[in-house]
């Protein structure tokens, strides 16, 4: 026991290990329990090493993008970064996808990727690419390993790197003879680091949060606008506290979802593109607008330019670059969600001061009025399956408590604003970037973490296409992911699209000779249910569910006419929106 | 507006391509850029001239913090600074160019550093302002090769961008 407790020691100099054992000690040593992966001849040694211990526990998907995908959810789910292992060229670049969609939603993430021996670099050896230069504009940092004993201090300055600050993946290439098995170094792995060049703000600036308090006291039409920021920070707690306090209507960014919880009436919806009606009309017509780990991208403006005219607008943000980026912010906060929060209530409680009550009221009122405009009805008493019932349907049989994994297209806009997310961590999708590909491969991730949870890919027949063969991976790691799989015979955002720009002509966006996904679930030993009337659903569901360990493929056959609603119009300012085919704002 | 935006950054490999990266990538133009070690053998200073509105150079300046290996970052055009360019110029001169090259040489306080029998090369250090002002001053004279090292500068008084 004793002799145990020494060799984990981590202060421990006298520890002589390869380069190869050193990487995998190093994840150890951080917590990692998963690493997503597929081995190569780059990175043989490492897998070496890998297999020699059973601290770190590898899961071998099928493309190398899965690996990437699984590991970004793992981290939206848990606020801790996700773990991917790959060889050198082929390896390196399928991840590059995976990268990119969890930089561009500032997700933490560590990519070991191999490389060809030191002394081939630069000479087109097999297998080589020069994964710095790829991985360069799509991460937040990049690293090489040039000497094997830098190898713990590299790894520890990847975490440090990913998961503060503004989070985001890091890659750290690891030439082959980094890890020769038969050279052994000293290891230690480091508690902290600092780095001079990296000091990322924490706390707000004291003046800039009371400015703010006194501006948000002064609201007569105040709304809290609430982006991913708030799921990374943790914050939900304290903005949560923060709208109930002054009674604060709070929209949702589509990464935002489950900052505030859904089912709480001061709750107006997702705003932007597919908002609903109110949350659009309540920024529009806002005179103070508290933006909290939101970026104001152009999915939720719209034209900058006509972009919520009478607003003064406080902007909480760990990025400074982000702040005043595409619409200009009146009362900039850099630093940490939460601390600025948790300074902004303290303020709060001890002025026991409270916004003006009369013109509250009178603003709620006229909230509410939109509210029952609403925008997002859906014809309930068509005869073919309306997705947005399916999603309601799947939201009532998980009690609104479900992991939600989406993929990329109208789906995901129904899921977005159809499944209500009370809870933060809970909505996985790929929204900066828009992978499609991303929601099997994210189910996975979150279900092999958390096996007790219910986890949907809600997904459509040309997304799940994009990473299909991850149904192996699924039955050999037993992940009962119940995918709820939208099909209507069409890549339908895309046929929206050319619904509403294009005349109907459908260039490229009608898939034929889509495969039995019911028998193909079942050639991967999983079960398919297939569904096509809306009586099937209930029953299809309650089968699914029931089915706890299992991956249920549920194939939905939808109304392939069905369009997301509302809809701003573009180059208009927010509050301008088609409310269904025939209706606009 | 014409920036000159100095930068502390650390002397590791891959940094400069970084940060060059991410003018390409945002679409930020570099007039010039000069870089080399300091004192200081663990840090490079560069001095970049850029021009943009100032929601442009708001930008340039943020994303340029961060970037890992950035550990400062100033716009000095915004105070006093001073600011040189070192051009060397190869021109034509045969013998009835040969005075008037050197005169022009002298008004602008240029050295000749290199003579044949039919080219003088020409040393000159000023502001970027200078050295275009030069090269039309040459008027007729051949130009043959001209290399500029692009601006350096630094903040006048006692104002410094150190660690």
């Amino acid at each position: 026991m004793t002799s145990q407790t020494k060799s984990t020691d981590l202060t421990n100099p006298t520890e002589m290990l390869s380069g190869a054992a050193m990487v995998i000690r190093a994840l150890a040593d951080e917590g990692v329990e998963y690493l997503y992966g597929y081995p190569g001849g780059a990175v043989l040694h490492i897998y070496d090493a890998l297999f020699q211990q059973n601290k770190v526990k590898h899961v071998l998907v099928r493309h190398e993008q899965a690996a990437t995908h699984m590991a970004d959810a793992y981290a939206r789910a848990s606020g801790k970064a996700g773990v991917v292992l790959v060889t050198s060229g082929p390896g390196a670049t399928n991840a590059v996808t995976g990268i990119a969609t969890a930089y561009m939603d500032s997700i933490p993430m560590v990519v070991l990727t191999g490389q060809v021996m030191s002394h081939l670099i630069g000479g087109d050896a097999f297998q080589e690419t020069d994964m710095l230069g790829i991985s360069r504009p799509i991460c937040k940092h990049n690293m090489s390993v040039r000497r094997p004993e830098d190898i713990p201090y590299l790894i520890k300055k990847a975490f440090h790197i990913a998961q503060t600050g503004r989070p985001g993946p890091v890659v750290l290439d690891i030439p082959k003879d980094m890890t020769m098995p038969n050279q052994a170094y000293a290891y230690h792995y480091p508690k902290d680091i600092s780095l001079r060049s990296y000091q990322p703000k924490q706390q707000g600036h004291a003046g800039q949060i009371k400015k703010a308090v006194s501006a948000l006291l002064t609201a007569k039409k105040p709304i809290l606008y609430a982006g991913g920021g708030v799921i990374m920070g943790g914050a939900s707690t304290e903005l949560t506290e923060l709208a109930q306090l002054l009674n604060l209507p709070v929209t949702n960014t589509l990464m935002g979802l489950g900052a505030y919880p859904a089912g709480d009436k001061q709750f107006i919806g997702m705003l932007g593109m597919h908002g609903s009606y109110e949350a659009n009309q309540t920024m529009h017509h806002a005179d103070v607008i508290i933006a909290v780990g939101a970026r104001f991208d152009d999915r939720v403006t719209n034209n900058t330019k006509k972009f919520c005219p009478d607003a003064t607008i406080i902007h909480i943000d760990i990025d400074p670059a982000s702040i005043s980026k595409t619409v200009n912010a009146h009362i900039p906060i850099v630093g940490l969600v939460q601390p600025v929060l948790r300074d902004m209530l303290a303020i709060l409680k001890q002025k026991k001061k409270k916004l003006d009550s009369a013109a509250l009221a009178q603003w709620w009122q006229q909230i509410e009025q939109w509210r029952t405009v609403h925008g997002g009805r859906y014809d309930t008493t068509a005869p073919l399956l309306k997705p947005q019932y399916v999603i309601e349907q799947v939201s009532k049989i998980t009690n609104g408590e479900a992991y939600v994994c989406s993929d990329v297209g109208q789906h995901q806009m129904f899921a977005a604003q159809y499944y209500p997310f009370n809870k933060p961590n809970r909505w996985i999708n790929s929204g900066g970037l828009g992978t499609m590909g991303f929601g099997l491969p994210a189910a996975m991730g979150v279900k092999l973490n958390y096996p007790d949870a219910d986890v949907v890919c809600v997904t459509g027949e040309g997304s799940i296409q994009m990473n299909i063969q991850e149904l192996s991976t699924c039955k050999q790691y037993g992940l009962g992911v119940k995918i709820i799989n939208l099909n209507n015979g069409y890549l339908g955002m895309v046929k929206q699209w050319q619904d509403m720009n294009y005349e109907s002509r459908y260039a490229s966006s009608y898939m034929d000779s889509l495969p039995d996904f019911v028998k193909l679930a079942e050639a991967y030993g999983h079960v398919g249910i297939r569904v096509t009337t809306p009586e099937e659903l209930q029953p299809a569901l309650e089968r699914a569910f029931a089915l706890k360990d299992q991956l249920v493929f549920l194939d939905i056959h939808i109304d392939p006419k069905e369009h997301v609603y509302p809809m701003q119009v573009p180059g208009g300012a927010m509050n301008d929106m088609f409310l269904s085919k025939t209706e606009r704002t | 507006m014409r920036h000159i935006i100095s930068v502390l950054l650390e002397n590791e490999s891959g940094a400069l391509a970084r940060l060059v990266g991410l003018f390409a990538q945002r679409g930020y133009n570099i007039d010039s850029l000069n870089v080399a070690p300091t004192d200081d053998p663990t840090l490079s200073r560069l001095t970049l001239v850029t021009h943009g509105n100032d929601q442009v150079i708001e930008q340039i300046s943020k994303q340029l913090h961060k970037l890992i290996e950035v550990v400062k970052v100033s716009d000095i055009s915004e105070a006093a600074h001073i600011e040189r360019e070192l051009m060397l110029v190869k021109v034509k001169a045969s013998a009835s160019q040969r005075e008037e090259v050197k005169r022009c040489a002298d008004i602008f306080r240029g050295q000749i550093i290199d003579v044949t029998p039919v080219t003088y090369t020409i040393q000159l250090v000023g502001t970027s302002d200078k050295l275009d002002a030069f090269i039309q001053a040459l008027g007729a004279t051949p130009i043959l090769e001209v290399v500029r090292s692009g601006a350096s500068g630094i903040a006048r008084g006692e104002k410094t961008l150190t660690l």
